[in-house]
């Protein structure tokens, strides 16, 4: 059987979501191509996702813990807890900026080859995820050196770590189609990204907030995050609540749902936009 | 009969485009209180179009400009269709549609089968990868399998013939290597329907010969649907089996490869030709300048023009402000885009200043034309006294040189480049060992 393809002005493709599983390769293929090229050329190669992450952390630490003097989560060391929050902040913050440079850096891709365009965000997050296993081998160091030994919630850790893909996933695909259109947001990202640093409890803890805020605080999808990865690594000391938790959640599926629909709206006349 | 493996019923895709609103221009200035007032109003423009999730087109005016309209036709399996036409007349966007890059305005397409399109060499190439690592990329990106290029992969490396180099990044490559590596991938492609853009214009003459070769096998023996643009007649002519010549976005002509491409070779070169209109003409996107366009160009001699013999052209253009010390060039290109002749209006010191006016025109004289029998492309472009680009336009018009009265019979059979005459003086009593030849 031959598959019969209909081109139509503002046809939604019927098989698109089959299509997506077909070019399944491509998404490796991309993805591998922005790991095996990333550090090309670079004298330390791939030792750069280990040092940035740490300086980061020893800065939050003097800054916060040391200058600051703000509590840790329980009995946890400060740089284990700012660590703990690291983690997700870094893998939602460069997913979303690098996947919203992704389709003007694949713009040649696009305006010539036909494929599923939510292939290419999609694989620069996962990209960002590889730099998070990286990383990840610090937070082992950190805790044997700490002598910490996590408590059974850290068998929990995967589902926040799917939950911090999904988080950066919708904000990512909706920021990708407004930036096809209006470059301004090429501008606007770094800044919001950067703000999002200070409004998420990445070089403090959650358990400092004031009671009148908790909720508008946990608007922001990675406060529900972060709390579950301090939960999950610093065996049970934190602030996770499950109200922030559900709100987060929502919040998360919101952004998920609305950043697939803008996509795929938009997705149609990338070509001719970029 | 079977259902066609393409067809098309009246497509049409219309784009958008901003032009820049001709400069008011006060006593010779523009006055700044202009220019805010033009930058407030695309401004708010904009603002609008973005509340109202419309695209953002730079430029003060936008107009529509439709890139394809009314297009109809039918592919039956296992047919070469091959798409002829001028810069600028849709085949590209046709293409890009039937390919599922970018989406009608109108009409519809059917496509029975898997569509593999090819619109330029070495898609997704990265320059840092290695040969190896890239034809799994871009056989990816083509939408082949791991598997399906990992089965192919020898065959892929023997066609391109770049065994020693399979694990140098392809920015060492030379052009031709990394023209043969891309071809290869995307020629072991096995889609029921192929799309190909002018991909052939790169690589050598035995290259191009191989791939031709690879292509007529892929419709021939697996009876695979074929779609090729080309400005290579020659290719239209011994691969396709029916054509269709597109112009202004319309199909003009439809048939057998041979009448449409002699139908479109006449039009494009002959005497119905005289006048070749270039308002409408796409310009290259870094030429910008709304004080000067090219119009028309009009023929003031017999067509086709003769090698060794006179002949005159007028350019029609339209200044909408003045411009001062104006230069014009008219270039010759071979078919394949190699510049040949140019005619530099510096070269006779005939600059000049121009005033506003919509029916201004400068006539090109020459004593005798040096190009030999072939087709050539014709090149304008004209620029202001600190070289900034006024108007352009690339491959504007076709035109055939044929044998003159004066040509010799060995020039005259072949299709060649430029030809001069010069002075040949013979001589017999030269000394061979002034030159340290021993004399024998």
């Amino acid at each position: 059987m031959t598959d019969v393809i209909v081109i139509e002005a503002g046809r939604h493709e019927r098989n698109y979501w089959r299509d997506l599983w077909r070019y399944r390769e491509l998404f490796y293929v991309l993805a591998w191509r922005d790991i095996a090229v990333r550090y090309k050329q670079t004298v330390i190669g791939a030792a750069w996702a280990l040092i940035r992450p740490f300086l980061t952390m020893v800065i939050f630490t003097v800054l916060f813990g040391r200058l600051a003097k703000l509590p840790s989560d329980g009995t946890a060391p400060y740089p284990l807890m700012v660590f703990a929050g690291m983690l997700p902040w870094t893998l939602f913050s460069s997913g979303v900026s690098e996947a919203a440079n992704s389709m003007i850096g694949n713009a040649n891709l696009i305006s010539k080859v036909y494929f599923p365009r939510l292939i290419v965000p999609t694989a620069t997050v996962v990209v960002a995820f590889v730099d998070f296993l990286i990383t990840f081998s610090i937070l082992l160091a950190m805790m044997v050196w700490y002598r910490f030994l996590p408590g059974w919630q850290i068998l929990v850790l995967p589902a926040f770590v799917v939950l911090a893909f999904l988080a950066a996933i919708g904000p990512a695909l909706w920021i990708t189609s407004l930036i096809v259109r209006y470059r301004d947001f090429r501008v606007i990202v770094p800044f919001i990204v950067q703000l999002g640093l200070y409004v998420s409890p990445v070089g403090f803890s959650s358990a400092i907030v004031p009671e009148t805020w908790r909720f508008a605080y946990a608007l922001n999808p990675m406060v529900g995050v972060i709390d579950g990865f301090r939960w999950c690594i610093l065996g049970g000391q934190g602030a996770l609540r499950p109200e922030t938790l559900a709100v987060s959640l929502a919040v998360t599926a919101f952004f998920l749902w609305y950043g697939i629909r803008r996509f795929r709206k938009t997705e149609r006349s990338f070509a001719d936009l970029l | 009969m079977p259902e066609p493996a393409i067809s098309v019923e009246r497509l049409a895709k219309r784009y958008l485009v901003g032009h820049r609103a001709p400069r008011h221009v006060r006593q010779g200035y523009p006055a700044l209180r202009d220019a805010i007032e033009r930058q407030a109003r695309t401004v708010a423009r904009k603002a609008i179009d973005v509340m109202r999730g419309r695209q953002v087109v730079q430029g003060d005016e936008v107009e529509e400009f439709w890139a394809l309209k009314d297009v109809s036709f039918e592919v039956h399996q296992g047919d070469v269709l091959g798409l002829v036409g001028r810069n600028g007349a849709g085949k590209s966007t046709l293409l890009k549609i039937l390919s599922r890059i970018t989406e009608p305005t109108e009409g519809r397409v059917t496509l029975r089968g898997r569509v593999a399109s090819l619109l330029e060499v070495g898609t997704g190439f990265h320059p840092e990868l290695s040969g190896r690592e890239n034809v799994y990329l871009n056989g990816a990106i083509l939408g082949m399998t791991r598997a399906e290029i990992r089965r192919k992969f020898d065959e892929i490396v023997a066609f391109a013939e770049i065994e020693k180099f399979l694990d140098t990044p392809v920015k060492r490559y030379s052009s031709g290597m990394y023209v043969r590596l891309a071809f290869a991938v995307a020629a072991h492609l096995e889609p029921e329907i192929l799309v190909v853009d002018e991909v052939l214009a790169v690589g050598d003459a035995e290259f191009q010969r191989k791939c031709l070769g690879k292509m007529d096998e892929v419709s021939r023996r697996d009876g695979r649907t074929l779609l090729v643009v080309s400005h290579n007649m020659g290719v239209i002519t011994s691969l396709c089996t029916k054509a269709l010549w597109l112009d202004h976005g319309m199909v003009c002509e439809r048939g057998t490869p041979e009448t449409v491409v002699g139908q479109y070779l006449a039009q494009s070169s002959s005497g119905g030709d005289r006048v070749l209109r270039l308002d409408h003409l796409p310009r290259p996107p870094a030429i910008g300048d709304d004080r000067f366009r090219f119009e028309a160009l009009e023929w003031l001699c017999p067509l086709p023009l003769r090698h060794g013999e006179p002949a005159r052209l007028r350019l029609h253009f339209r200044t909408k402000a003045p411009v001062s010390n104006v230069s014009i060039v008219v270039g010759f290109n071979s078919v394949d885009g190699v510049r040949l002749v140019s005619y530099h209006m510096d070269h006779a010191g005939a600059r000049r200043d121009l005033t506003v006016s919509d029916r201004s025109a400068v006539e090109l004289v020459i004593d005798s034309l040096n190009l030999g029998p072939n087709l050539f492309n014709l090149d304008l472009s004209c620029r202001s006294g600190d070289f900034h680009g006024l108007d352009g336009i690339s491959g504007c018009g076709r035109v055939e040189v044929v044998a003159g009265p004066r040509t010799p019979a060995s020039i005259a059979a072949k299709n060649s480049g430029v030809h001069v005459e010069g002075q040949w003086v013979w001589d017999e009593t030269t000394e061979p060992a002034r030159l340290g030849l021993t004399s024998r």
